[in-house]
């Protein structure tokens, strides 16, 4: 089929700004989507939980020979430490029968304090343990996606912890996954307490891998080694639970180190405290189960 | 006729191959890896692919799914909505209008130029996303991961190859 030549040049530039075009469009819908995303969480947020769905079973079933591996890996490693291991944990063992001694006097004391003053206590915690089948990688997102939703009885809101340790609060709750925000995202404010001084303060996160501690209360001073405990202010999260220890105080800014590394993390807990909290309130009590 | 239509879906199937192995991308950086401090540096893998196929096979990645790629990793990672949708698209840009300089070079050249316009596209995406906190946020692991993510790129690019060899080769 012959074409004029002034026909086809014409339509090769029209072409070019036809593309152009849509890559103009393209890049200022990215602008929009920013904006967007910034002004209306709630519609990102549902997005991000549609997709989450749909990539947790599917990381899920990826993530089985990857653990595999680390498995193996670790196993050998075991096995070259050994008899230093065996040695630490005999001597981890005495002391912790001492302390479950200890333990045990305490709580019978405690249970008769608790009677002659007819204290109420806390509701007991329910848990959902669950897998960690993603781990956002990047510089700037500290969440994690774990492989239980709603028709589990995850929640947005709870807390997650891992061997007795704070891990985080549960962000985003689809159907089949959730979205874990981790203690060093720039997103995470959580209420804490000094385990020994009873300050309270609240641990902000910046990106980085030692969170700040922020709005420390009494203008309490705040020494490095101290522990650092969730408060269960807001009533979503379980006081008491370990989140981190206190390793520098710097130009007046005191920064904690949590006891959970995020790599070690395989398996997690989340803990279904009864009470939703204030977040249920704020949401109006119209939103999921 | 059955052979023609056949044969269009066979084209057709391998056309989808650099889209297929975008979301390979992605699911993989997304895989618990366990490797102490290796989350916060990881590398962003899937500008080495757009970067690739920009150069190599730019029909097969246009500039709409590169968009809607970049829409699907913000939803799938957690970062701010639009960022890179934004730089994926900058990047696909750059890479598509120096693909006659690229093209027959040898391979350093090809990846000192993705070093080049992935450290562009990574300082625009701390900007965007220091933009949007309203702070600007720590600049030490964005680096370390542009310095990992230069490094990927000649594992993804000889993968990419491979595979652009074996099934693209006449479609």
């Amino acid at each position: 089929m012959k074409q004029h030549p002034v026909a086809v040049g014409r339509l090769t530039t029209l072409k070019l700004l036809a593309q152009r075009f849509t890559v103009a469009t393209l890049v200022v819908a990215s602008f929009a989507l920013m904006l967007w995303g910034k002004a209306d969480t709630m519609l990102s947020e549902s997005a991000r939980v549609a997709v989450s769905d749909v990539t947790a079973p599917i990381l899920n079933a990826m993530s089985q020979p990857a653990s595999t591996a680390a498995d193996l890996v670790s196993e050998v490693r075991e096995l070259a430490t050994l008899r230093g291991e065996n040695a630490r944990l005999s001597a981890e063992n005495q002391s912790l029968l001492h302390w479950q001694t200890m333990a045990r006097q305490l709580e019978v004391e405690n249970r008769l304090l608790k009677a002659q003053m007819n204290y109420v206590s806390d509701p007991d915690p329910s848990f959902i343990t669950t897998r960690v089948v993603g781990d956002m990688g990047g510089a700037y997102v500290h969440s994690m996606l774990v492989n239980a939703g709603a028709r589990d009885g995850v929640r947005k809101g709870q807390a997650a912890v891992t061997g007795e340790m704070l891990v985080g609060r549960v962000m985003e709750v689809g159907e089949r996954s959730a979205r874990i925000l981790l203690l060093t995202d720039i997103n995470s404010h959580l209420p804490v307490l000094m385990e020994n001084s009873r300050a309270k303060a609240i641990l902000i996160g910046d990106n980085s891998d030692r969170p700040r501690l922020s709005y420390i209360s009494q203008n309490a001073v705040v020494e490095p080694g101290e522990r650092v405990v969730t408060s269960g202010h807001g009533g979503a999260f379980p006081p008491g639970v370990p989140v981190g220890v206190v390793v520098s105080v710097h130009d007046g800014v005191a920064r904690v180190e949590p006891f959970v590394h995020r790599h070690r993390l395989e398996y997690v807990t989340i803990v279904d405290y009864g009470l939703a909290g204030i977040l249920q309130a704020e949401l109006g009590g119209g939103t999921t189960r | 006729m059955m052979g023609t239509l056949l044969q269009r879906l066979d084209v057709k199937i391998r056309h989808l191959l650099p889209i297929s192995l975008m979301i390979l991308l992605f699911l993989f950086d997304a895989i618990p890896k366990r490797l102490p401090y290796f989350t916060e540096i990881s590398p962003i893998l899937p500008l080495a692919g757009i970067y690739y196929w920009a150069i190599f096979r730019p029909d097969l990645l246009g500039a709409k799914s590169v968009f809607l790629l970049g829409v699907a990793y913000d939803l799938a990672m957690g970062t701010p909505l639009g960022v890179s949708s934004a730089i994926f698209l900058g990047l696909h840009g750059l890479g598509q209008s120096q693909r006659r300089f690229f093209y027959r070079k040898p391979f350093l050249m090809i990846w000192l130029g993705f070093s080049l316009m992935a450290f562009v596209a990574m300082l625009l995406q701390w900007a965007f996303i220091s933009l949007i906190y309203g702070r600007a946020l720590p600049t030490e692991a964005a680096a370390f991961s542009y310095l990992m993510t230069i490094s990927a790129y000649p594992v993804v690019s000889w993968f990419f190859a491979r595979l652009q060899l074996v099934l693209l080769k006449n479609a």
